[in-house]
């Protein structure tokens, strides 16, 4: 192989190495230059199924605000066991519930971020979250039969606490849906 | 001579009161007797159960010492009368029960230990929410605390364990037949702790113990001769469990999934999951991925998991490290971005786990359960 050769393959690589270096650093410099606002939305629920018109709502505003939606399971500990111990079957509870929400988000190209939330109460463990997780929205289901385990007096300390907008839906009398652990969702 | 050998100790083990076992343990010492062993109740508790009591007849029974305890007379196992009797053989129920204050031993299978150092053979029972290492699993399955409790090696140390097994479904007809306690406390037992779904709960726990128990055995029977006899235990209790599992995660919310699935397979095999995020040299755990960092740490710890940071700058190098260190057996990875550039002439994540690790190491790829239905419905169209 001749000199000229050799100098043009060494120039070649060398070029491709530049522009590959230039490239990634551009794509890193724009990455930090990306506002770090916090936009998500939280749903929290309790139980084995929550309200199909909640997850619905909320997937819409995460959608129409590019937010990211963080569905929260809040657990109960109870007193006679410490507040950071496992909880494998509240959490068995959950992880179906939480895969079927993040299945439809999916679905509707909305970014996820789950929690498990532990409390002594559900008021409680919502308390915790809403401490340490920063939101724009907060999508709580008022139904007595999905996500019911948030009593009224818990919905008012919601509104009167959560440091974001708190939308509480009321559902129409024949809003039966859920979304459930079995299959993303059914009819009740 | 019966003093030079140790007793051999057999265990009747069940998920809850009132499926058998200490009906079984007679059963079991009236086929001894027959077969010409001389055999002693040294303590049987019948609950108030006229069947139980019947059985009991025949046996030869070592009469229980009178304790007084802040002046209310008790009845505990006279443990020097019947080491003094010294049957080949002694009945002696519920494993886990705490004596009262005054008598030999502060726990029954402490008197248990020296009756077996007396050479004599014991069959004794406990239900599995008594041992050591299940009952804050328990607590939190059924919503009950177990007070009494045994340490796990005592079970262990059993040369045979019974497991004594009942549906949920036959136990609470036993329970509402008034089989199991008197008939005034049917109604609160069976909307306490009697409910179908603690019962399940607990079967599963009862045969995922004796599952592991036999494992363990089978084991240590095949150890090399010439060990001793704790080092062989110590040895394979980890191979035992059989399976251990790694969740290779990096903080961003999609680990999510990875762990759930990661947890859920952890489950069914009933064994232990880590979390191991590979964090390359210099990157600083704070901004998003502290609070990923922070989510993960928090998810590890609801699941009972591990979660594990390793620095390194080459992730399959960081994960081989914890696989040989930790023994795990199973490596679950995520979907990987699609590859670019010259990305692509790396062989893919899978096949260096597989040749980084030790042999026997499997590795699963999780995939996207959404992206898979979003898929059919495209191709649906």
């Amino acid at each position: 192989m001749s000199v000229e050769r050799v100098l043009i393959v060494v120039a070649l690589v060398g070029g491709l190495a530049g522009g590959y270096l230039i490239a990634r650093s551009r794509r890193q410099g724009r990455r930090s230059e990306r506002p770090q606002a916090i936009h998500q939305i939280l749903l929290p629920f309790t139980g084995t199924a929550i309200s199909r018109r909640a997850v619905d709502a909320a997937l819409r505003l995460a959608r129409a605000e590019d937010a990211t939606l963080m569905p929260a399971y809040l657990a109960t500990v109870p007193k006679r066991l410490p507040l950071d111990c496992s909880i494998p079957a509240e959490a068995a509870k959950a992880m179906p519930l939480l895969e079927a929400i993040e299945q439809r988000a999916t679905a509707q190209g909305v970014n996820v971020d789950a929690r498990i939330e532990r409390g002594r109460s559900y008021r409680h463990a919502l308390s915790r979250l809403l401490d340490h997780e920063p939101f724009d929205r907060v999508v709580v289901p008022a139904s007595a039969e999905a996500g019911g385990d948030l009593s009224p007096d818990d919905l008012a300390w919601l509104l009167e606490k959560a440091p974001a907008e708190v939308l509480i839906l009321r559902p129409g009398p024949e809003d039966k849906r859920f979304v459930t652990a079995k299959n993303g969702s059914q009819a009740a | 001579m019966r003093n030079a050998r140790h007793g051999q100790l057999k265990v009747f083990i069940g998920m809850a009161a009132g499926v058998g076992k200490t009906y079984r343990m007679l059963q079991e010492g009236h086929a001894e007797q027959e077969a010409g062993r001389d055999v002693a109740i040294g303590y049987m508790e019948p609950h108030r159960r006229p069947e139980t009591t019947a059985l009991a007849a025949g046996l030869e029974t070592v009469p229980r010492q009178q304790v007084t305890y802040r002046g209310t007379e008790l009845e505990e196992m006279d443990l020097p009368a019947l080491l003094a009797r010294a049957p080949e053989l002694a009945l002696i129920d519920e494993l886990a029960h705490t004596n009262a204050p005054g008598v030999e031993h502060e726990k029954r299978y402490e008197d248990v230990r020296d009756v077996l150092a007396a050479g004599i053979d014991v069959f004794s029972t406990v239900n599995v929410q008594h041992l050591e290492s299940l009952v804050d699993q328990v607590d939190e399955l059924t919503g009950t605390r177990v007070r009494e409790t045994i340490p796990d090696a005592v079970l262990g140390k059993a040369d045979e364990v019974v497991l004594i097994d009942l549906t949920p479904e036959a136990l609470i007809a036993r329970l509402r037949e008034g089989k199991v306690y008197p008939g005034e406390n049917v109604e609160a037992a069976l909307n306490n702790f009697f409910t179908v779904e603690n019962l399940l709960a607990l079967r599963e726990v009862a045969l995922r113990q004796v599952a592991q128990e036999v494992e363990a055995k089978r084991l240590v029977v095949e150890a090399p001769l010439g060990t001793r006899e704790e080092e062989r235990v110590a040895a394979e209790v980890p191979k035992a469990v059989g399976e251990r599992l790694l969740a290779l995660v990096r903080p961003q919310p999609s680990s999510q999934r990875l762990v759930r699935r990661a947890w859920r397979s952890a489950q069914r095999l009933g064994t232990g999951l880590d979390l191991l995020w590979v964090q390359p040299p210099g990157q600083a755990i704070e901004g998003e991925v502290e609070r990923q960092v922070t989510a993960l740490r928090h998810l590890a710890s609801v699941l009972g998991a591990t979660f594990l940071i390793e620095e390194s700058d080459d992730l399959v190098n960081g994960a081989a490290k914890i696989v040989r260190e930790r023994g795990i057996t199973y490596i679950m990875v995520g979907e990987s971005l699609p590859r670019r550039g010259l990305t692509r002439l790396r062989e893919p994540l899978p096949q260096r786990l597989m040749q980084a690790t030790p042999p026997g190491v499997d590795v699963r790829i999780v995939a996207h359960r959404g992206l898979k239905d979003t898929h059919k419905e495209k191709e649906a169209k």
